[in-house]
């Protein structure tokens, strides 16, 4: 019984069909890696998952969730899967710890001590104890991610999505990221990533998804198909990428 | 003939300028209660709302303020309610101000990243909440620049109500005028006086957009 | 509510509610015109004439936007004369649109020539132009690009600001409206009309300018 499942999804912006019949399976604890070049619509993909996109024909359901209908109940959607983006959006006006405490207190109607002490786990594993109080403005690119991360842990999903977090950062910030990512997916957090970090996606990843114009061009355990790719696009964008 | 000296000039509108401030505050305060109300109406993506409040933007922006004074001041009276002068200067220059604050607030709120919206509502939160808890504070830091420079439009925009009979600075001016022949000096004086009144308000609200601009 | 809004009644004085609205018209094109140029001047001297030149300007311009537009008319119409400058009600009018127009246009311009990069400045100066040829062929008509659309807006104020100068007896539309109503007291109807036909002037205009926009600065 797989925690998402999207079948056959096609979506369009306008009259450009970016999405041309999606399916995927994605099981408890999978740590799913999306890549593929730019305009394949992977990020697209992503968003539908937890309704900042809609989508045409087809069907996403998650956590026993439907996502896209108009019944859709995307407040219960959103407290099961979370999402962490490329340029973080932290609130400016809020300090780590009012960030995280945020959606607790004003969605699941959690006390200010409770919320208050679940960020403090959630900073806490992501290493960021001691930067609590801090404003964004005063963190790094790499350390605002992290406090992004614990945001969305905070609301404990069942599934995090993560729509290419290390893109934006500076090289040496990375890593910082990357390995909270791998704690997550060790803990058995089940992940949805769509990512350049192709080492990282080979060595943590349960499931490559390789996405070519719209569609899943191939799929499968990451180490064996980055060591043999069976499509010529694949072996085309592993070769560049690296 | 009654002689008046420079200082029963001068004492005579700086006292009419109590009701320029009077009616400026309340303009700009009642004019922020509702604009704030048309805020909510034309960002909530009910149809029937938003068309409302772009008809009403439309209107009260597309007009003249002095049209607006008179068909307040003639319109009510249709009713067979008594309008004064005063009530029909207030309700136009509220309804007047309400366009304008809405429109600049509406540019606050829509100059906000849209990663801000897409963040929140991720993590759950409802339209209300977005806009209460991350929206508007970071909107409104942004806002009260141009906002502190619409209250100079606003104590500009009294001075109309001058023309359906409101005793305000530019009333005693004219009436002043008609009294002493001295146009000169009683404009000149005039002049000065709503000068004083907005031109801190104007520096400030430039300082305002200064610092803001630093700190981005 | 008995009252029954009578528009029929407004129908023997179409002409004279059409002069009224001639003369409104007329009054804003010319003004604008005057007053942008006046604008430019302005924000020319500011940001490349003399200090002292650039001081006076300032002050003109903050007392025009920190006072009321009636005022200044007022001022120019009533209180000239007594310096022995008499002036007719079409003139001061014109006189007052002119000098208002042209205040708010000098700082919206001001901050369109700033914003032009420093470097394309510096170009020009090396090829040898004088500063007044780079004002003129380079700065101008970015700056003016980049603001054309506030100042279009600052257009249709002034033009809706207007309605004042019926308070000298300039024989505009807000003055045919009073003349109007004085006549058959249908005072809420015909300002309705003058209302409505203000905002209809207020739309062609913004489309107008929108238009004539696109032409003068064609899409690079």
């Amino acid at each position: 019984m797989s925690l998402v499942s999207i079948r056959d999804v096609r979506k369009s912006f306008g009259a450009n069909e970016v999405l041309k019949g999606v399916s995927l399976d994605i099981a408890k604890g999978d740590v799913v890696a999306i890549i593929g070049r730019s305009g394949s619509g992977k990020s697209t993909l992503l968003r539908c998952i937890n309704g900042l996109e809609t989508y045409q024909s087809g069907s996403i359901t998650a956590d026993g969730i439907e996502v896209g209908g108009l019944a859709t109940n995307l407040r219960k959607l959103r407290r099961h899967v979370g999402m962490v983006f490329q340029q973080f959006n932290l609130f400016p006006h809020l300090t780590a710890a009012e960030n995280v405490m945020l959606a607790p207190t004003v969605v699941n109607k959690v006390s200010k001590a409770e919320a208050r002490a679940t960020a403090a786990e959630v900073l806490a594993k992501v290493g960021l104890s001691e930067k609590m109080d801090a404003y964004p403005s005063e963190l790094s690119g790499g350390q605002q991610q992290r406090v992004a991360i614990a945001r969305s842990l905070a609301m404990r999903p069942k599934v995090l999505l993560c729509d290419e977090i290390t893109s934006a950062l500076d090289p040496e910030l990375v890593n910082e990221v990357l390995r909270v990512v791998e704690q997550l997916a060790r803990e058995g957090m089940t992940l949805i990533l769509v990512t350049h970090e192709m080492r990282f996606a080979r060595d943590v990843g349960t499931k490559l998804v390789f996405m070519h114009h719209g569609k899943v061009h191939e799929e499968g355990v990451p180490k064996e198909v980055f060591a043999a790719p069976r499509t010529p696009e694949l072996q085309l964008f592993v070769g560049q990428v690296g | 003939m009654l002689q008046f000296s420079f200082w029963d000039i001068l004492s005579n509108l700086l006292i009419a300028t109590q009701w320029t401030i009077v009616l400026s505050l309340i303009a700009f305060a009642c004019g922020g209660i509702v604009g704030l109300a048309l805020l909510f109406m034309r960002t909530s993506r009910i149809p029937a709302l938003e068309w409302f409040t772009k008809i009403y933007i439309e209107f009260f922006q597309g007009t003249p303020l002095l049209m607006q004074l008179f068909l307040f001041f003639f319109g009510i009276a249709l009713f067979g309610i008594e309008v004064s002068p005063w009530t029909a200067a207030t309700l136009a220059l509220t309804f007047w101000t309400s366009a304008f604050l809405t429109e600049i607030w509406r540019g606050c709120v829509e100059s906000i990243p849209k990663g801000q919206w897409e963040a929140s509502s991720s993590l759950a939160l409802s339209y209300i909440e977005q806009m209460r808890y991350v929206i508007l504070p970071q909107a409104s830091r942004i806002a009260i620049a141009p906002t502190v420079g619409f209250s100079v439009q606003v104590i500009k925009g009294t001075a109309l109500a001058s023309i359906i009979g409101f005793v305000e600075l530019t009333k005693a001016g004219t009436m002043l005028n008609n009294a002493t022949f001295r146009p000169f000096l009683v404009y000149s004086l005039v002049a000065l006086i709503y000068f004083c009144l907005c031109f801190p308000l104007s520096w400030w609200a430039k300082k305002i957009e200064g610092r803001l601009n630093v700190a981005r | 509510m008995s009252y029954k809004l009578q528009f029929a009644e407004l129908l023997p004085y179409w002409n004279v509610l059409l002069q009224g609205l001639v003369f409104t018209i007329v009054l804003t094109v010319v003004s604008t015109v005057a007053g942008i140029a006046v604008g430019t001047a302005g924000a020319s001297a500011r940001t490349f004439g003399p200090a002292w030149l650039g001081r006076v300007v300032a002050v003109y311009v903050e007392l025009i936007r920190n006072t009321p537009f009636i005022v200044q008319l007022f001022f120019i119409f009533f209180g000239l004369p007594a310096l022995g400058l008499k002036l007719s009600e079409t003139t001061a009018a014109f006189l007052a649109m002119v000098i208002n127009l042209g205040a708010y246009s000098t700082e919206i311009i001001r901050a369109g020539i700033e914003a032009v990069p420093k470097g394309h400045i510096e170009a020009g100066l090396s090829l040898a132009m004088t500063k007044w040829e780079v004002l003129r062929r380079i700065v101008l008509n970015q700056a003016f690009r980049k603001i054309y659309p506030a100042l279009s807006s600052q257009i249709i104020i002034v033009m809706l600001g207007s309605a004042v100068v019926s308070q000298i007896s300039a024989e505009d539309l807000t003055y045919a409206a009073n003349f109007v109503a004085s006549r058959n007291f249908r005072n809420f109807e015909v300002y309705l009309l003058a209302a409505l036909a203000y905002l209809v002037l207020a739309m062609l205009t913004r489309a107008l300018l929108r238009a004539l926009g696109r032409v003068i600065f064609k899409a690079r």
